[in-house]
C-alpha cells in the first residue's frame, strides 16, 4: 500500500495530468528533494520558491486569479502564522468581490505533533484555520482519503487548506488508490533513489479518479455506545482504541473521522450523537478556544435532550509550545492511553 | 519631500506635448477632472451621512490617468493585470469604469458592482479589466502580483502585471517579496512595480522613517530591473516614464520599479479629516501648461468641469434612490459552490 506522502504525490500527478494543475511550489518542493516529506518528488510541475511564505501564498492567490489551479506548500504549518492576512484574503476574495473573483487554490502543509518536532514543528493550526471563513479546510488520516481529498481540493473553486498530519505521512492505509501497483513496484516507480538523482525520472502508474467530497465525514468504526469525533493524527489512534474496546467487550464506539473541518459534517455528528448520547471530541489543538468547543456548544444547543452525559473534549494542553523531550510531548498531546482513559470515563459516566 | 520640477519649455520632455496633441491631452484632462470631482463627491458623501469611511487618491491624477491609458485592458492572460490599492480611482476611470459605481460602493447599496455593499469605497474588483480585488490590507497586493506575473511569464504574450501602492507601505515585507520574486534568475517576472510617494503614511512623514534617498533606489541591487523616480504631478513626465517602463517590460519580460512623487490633496482618508491641503494641484498645473502652449483655452476646461459635475450630480441622485442590500445576502458568495445546508447561520445559540 502507498503511504500518505506517496498518495499525495500520486494525487498531484493526477492533478497535473488531468485537472489543470500547472504550478506546484514551495520551499524545497522542486527536484531533487521534492519536499521535506517527499510529497512532491518527481512531479513535472513542482518548483522551488524563495524562502518566503508571504510570497508563496501571494503567488498562489495571484495565480488563481489568473485562471490557474495552483498548489502551494508551506513547509510546516508552524511557518504559516506570518501569512494569515493573505490567507484571509484568499478566504474572503469571493465574498469581498461580490462573487466576481473565485479563488481555486490549494495550500498544503504538514501539521501537528508526533515526530518530536519541538517548538516549531509540532503546532496544530486547526482552530485558527477554522476562522479563515471562506476557506475550506481538510485533514486526511489515510492515504486513500489524502488522495481523494486532494483531487477534490484541486477541483474546488474555493481555496482549500490541506492539512497533512505529519506523523501519518509515512503510514500506510488499508485500501488501495485506484491504479496503485503493489508496494514494491510503486516504490521502484515513484521514489527517487538515494545518491545522484540527476538522471532519475519517475514512472507513474495509470491512476484512476477518486474523490472524497469536502464536507463529508467517515464512520471509520461503527458502534452504539459512544461517539468519538476526531481527525488527522488521532483518527487512527481512536480507531485502534475502538477496535480494542470492542474486542475486549468494553463497549462499541462510533468513530467519526471528520476529514473536513470547514465545512464540517454536522449531520454526521448529530446522527451519531443521537444514536449514542455520549461523545468525546479528540484533537491536537490546545484546550483554550478549541475548534471542537464550537461543535460541543452546537450539540448542547441542538441535541441537549439526546445527550445522556456531558460532552467531553480531549485536546492538547494550552502551553506556549510542545517540548522536545518525549515525556514533554506525550504529556502535552493526547496519546493512546489518554484516548483509552477518556473513552472509559465516557462509557462509565452515569446517565 | 522634494518633488522634481516640471521640465521647462524646450526640454526633451516638452516634445511629448506635440506627440500627444491637444485632443489626447484634453481627454486626459477630462479623465483627471472626472476622477477629482468623483473623489470630492465621495468625501462629501462620507461627511454628509451618505456613506461611511472615505479613502482615495485625489492629487494622483496626473500619474494615474496616464497609467490607466497605457494598460492593455481586457480579461485574461493576454491582457495586463492590475493589483491596485485604494488610491487608484483615476486608473480605473481611465480604464473605463463609471463614477456611479464608486458612488454605489460609497453608499454601500446593493447595486455596488465591486463588493455588493460589503467593502469600503475605492476597493474595486473588475474582472473585465483584470483588476483583481483591492485589499484593505497594506501592501499585500505586492505579494499577489507575483502570481499573475508568473502566469504571464509562462504565457506567450506581451501582457504585463502592474502593482501600485504607497511609500509608507514599502516598509512591509510584501514590497521586498515582490522585488525578490520578480527578479528570480530562473523566472524573471514582467511586473511594473509602482510606488506612489506622497510623503506620508497617514500622519507619519516618510522622511522620519525611511533612510532611502529614493524608494526606486531599491532597484540598484537587481541588475536587470531599472528604477526611476519621477514627478508624478506632471502629466507629460508621467506619460514619458510610463512609455519607457511599459515598453521595457513588454519587450524584455522583466520588472521595472517606478516611483512617482505625487501630492496628497485631501490627506490620507476620513481618518485624517479628508480636508483640502495646500499642495501642488496637478490639474491646475496641466491647465496652465496647456494654456501656456496654446493647446487649450480656459473655456475648454470650464466646460469639462461643468459637464463632469452635471454627470456626477445625476449619478448621485440615481444612487440615492437605489436600495441597500438585504441582510441575508451576507450568506451569498461565502463559498463559490454555495453554503452547505448545515453551515451554522444563527450567530450563536
Amino acid at each position: 500500500m502507498a503511504n500518505m506522502a506517496q498518495a499525495i504525490r500520486l494525487a498531484l500527478h493526477y492533478g497535473e495530468q488531468n485537472l489543470g494543475v500547472t504550478e506546484i511550489f514551495g520551499e524545497d518542493v522542486g527536484q531533487p528533494l521534492g519536499g521535506v516529506f517527499t510529497a512532491t518528488q518527481g512531479l513535472a510541475r513542482a518548483w522551488n520558491a524563495p524562502l518566503d511564505e508571504r510570497g508563496i501564498i501571494g503567488a498562489a492567490l495571484g495565480l488563481a486569479w489568473a485562471g490557474g489551479r495552483p498548489v502551494a506548500e508551506i513547509q510546516f504549518v508552524d511557518y504559516i502564522f506570518n501569512v494569515i492576512d493573505i490567507l484571509k484574503l484568499a478566504g474572503n476574495g469571493n465574498w469581498s468581490s461580490g462573487g466576481r473573483y473565485k479563488t481555486p487554490l490549494v495550500v498544503m502543509t504538514p501539521t501537528g505533533s508526533g515526530i518530536h518536532g519541538s517548538m516549531y514543528h509540532s503546532h496544530s493550526f486547526d482552530s485558527i484555520a477554522s476562522k479563515l471563513h471562506g476557506m475550506k479546510v481538510v485533514c486526511p488520516s489515510t492515504p486513500l482519503d489524502a488522495y481523494g481529498l486532494m483531487l477534490s481540493a484541486i477541483k474546488s473553486d474555493d481555496p482549500v487548506l490541506f492539512l497533512k498530519p505529519k506523523a501519518l505521512l509515512r503510514s500506510k492505509g488499508e485500501e488501495p488508490i485506484p491504479g496503485e501497483p503493489d508496494e514494491k513496484t510503486l516504490h521502484g516507480m515513484i521514489d527517487a533513489p538515494l545518491g545522484d538523482r540527476s538522471k532519475w525520472k519517475p514512472k507513474w502508474p495509470e491512476l484512476g479518479e477518486y474523490t472524497v467530497e469536502i464536507g463529508k465525514a467517515k464512520v471509520s468504526h461503527a458502534g452504539a455506545d459512544a461517539t468519538i469525533v476526531t481527525h488527522g493524527r488521532l483518527a487512527p489512534v481512536c480507531l485502534d482504541v475502538a477496535r480494542r474496546f470492542k474486542a475486549a467487550g468494553k463497549g462499541e464506539i462510533d468513530v467519526l473521522d471528520l476529514r473536513s473541518l470547514i465545512p464540517y459534517d454536522w449531520e454526521a455528528i448529530k446522527a451519531s450523537v443521537k444514536k449514542t448520547g455520549r461523545v468525546v471530541f479528540v484533537n491536537e489543538e490546545t484546550e483554550i478556544t478549541n475548534f471542537a468547543e464550537h461543535l460541543i456548544r452546537r450539540l448542547v444547543d441542538e441535541c441537549f435532550y439526546e445527550l445522556k452525559v456531558r460532552p467531553r473534549l480531549l485536546a492538547g494542553k494550552a502551553t506556549p509550545g510542545i517540548g522536545l523531550s518525549p515525556n514533554l510531548e506525550y504529556f502535552t498531546q493526547p496519546q493512546t492511553k489518554d484516548v483509552e482513559r477518556v473513552v472509559s470515563e465516557l462509557l462509565a459516566d452515569p446517565a | 519631500m522634494p518633488i522634481p520640477k516640471t521640465p521647462a519649455k524646450g526640454a526633451p520632455e516638452a516634445d511629448l506635448y506635440k506627440k500627444l496633441g491637444s485632443a489626447k491631452l484634453l481627454k486626459i484632462h477630462e479623465l483627471m477632472v472626472r476622477a477629482r470631482l468623483m473623489e470630492e463627491r465621495l468625501i462629501k458623501m462620507s461627511k454628509g451621512g451618505d456613506g461611511f469611511f472615505w479613502i482615495g487618491g485625489p492629487g494622483e491624477e496626473a500619474f494615474n490617468v496616464p497609467l490607466g491609458l497605457h494598460v492593455k485592458k481586457g480579461h485574461g492572460l493576454d491582457h495586463d493585470y492590475l493589483h491596485l490599492h485604494y488610491r487608484s480611482a483615476a486608473i480605473v476611470l481611465a480604464l473605463g469604469a463609471q463614477p456611479i459605481d464608486s458612488l454605489r460602493q460609497m453608499r454601500s447599496v446593493a447595486s455596488d458592482p465591486y463588493s455588493k455593499g460589503r467593502n469600503f469605497v475605492n476597493h474595486y474588483a473588475i474582472p473585465e479589466f483584470n483588476v483583481v480585488p483591492v485589499a484593505p490590507t497594506i501592501e499585500t497586493q505586492y505579494s499577489t502580483s507575483i502570481g499573475t506575473g508568473i502566469a504571464q511569464a509562462r504565457a506567450k504574450t506581451d501582457a504585463i502585471t502592474i502593482v501600485n501602492g504607497g511609500d509608507a507601505g514599502t516598509a512591509e515585507g510584501d514590497f521586498h517579496t515582490c522585488l525578490v520574486w520578480a527578479n528570480r534568475p530562473v523566472l524573471p517576472l514582467p511586473i511594473l512595480i509602482i510606488v506612489v510617494n506622497n510623503g506620508y503614511g497617514i500622519s507619519t512623514a516618510t522622511g522620519t522613517q525611511h533612510g532611502e534617498k529614493n524608494i526606486s533606489d531599491w532597484a540598484k541591487v537587481f541588475p536587470d530591473m531599472p528604477g526611476k523616480t519621477i514627478n508624478g504631478n506632471d502629466v507629460i513626465e508621467s506619460w514619458g516614464a510610463l512609455d519607457e517602463a511599459f515598453a521595457y517590460i513588454r519587450e524584455n519580460r522583466k520588472p521595472y520599479l517606478l516611483e512617482a512623487r505625487c501630492s496628497r490633496l485631501y490627506g490620507h482618508s476620513s481618518s485624517s479629516g479628508a480636508n483640502r491641503i495646500p499642495e501642488t494641484d496637478c490639474i491646475e498645473q496641466l491647465e496652465a501648461n496647456l494654456t501656456q502652449r496654446d493647446m487649450a483655452k480656459p473655456d475648454d476646461f470650464k466646460k469639462t468641469w461643468e459637464n463632469e459635475l452635471a454627470a456626477l450630480d445625476k449619478a448621485h441622485k440615481q444612487v440615492q434612490s437605489e436600495p441597500f442590500p438585504d441582510g441575508a445576502t451576507i450568506w451569498d458568495d461565502v463559498f463559490a459552490d454555495g453554503l452547505p445546508p448545515s453551515y451554522p447561520t444563527k450567530g450563536g445559540s
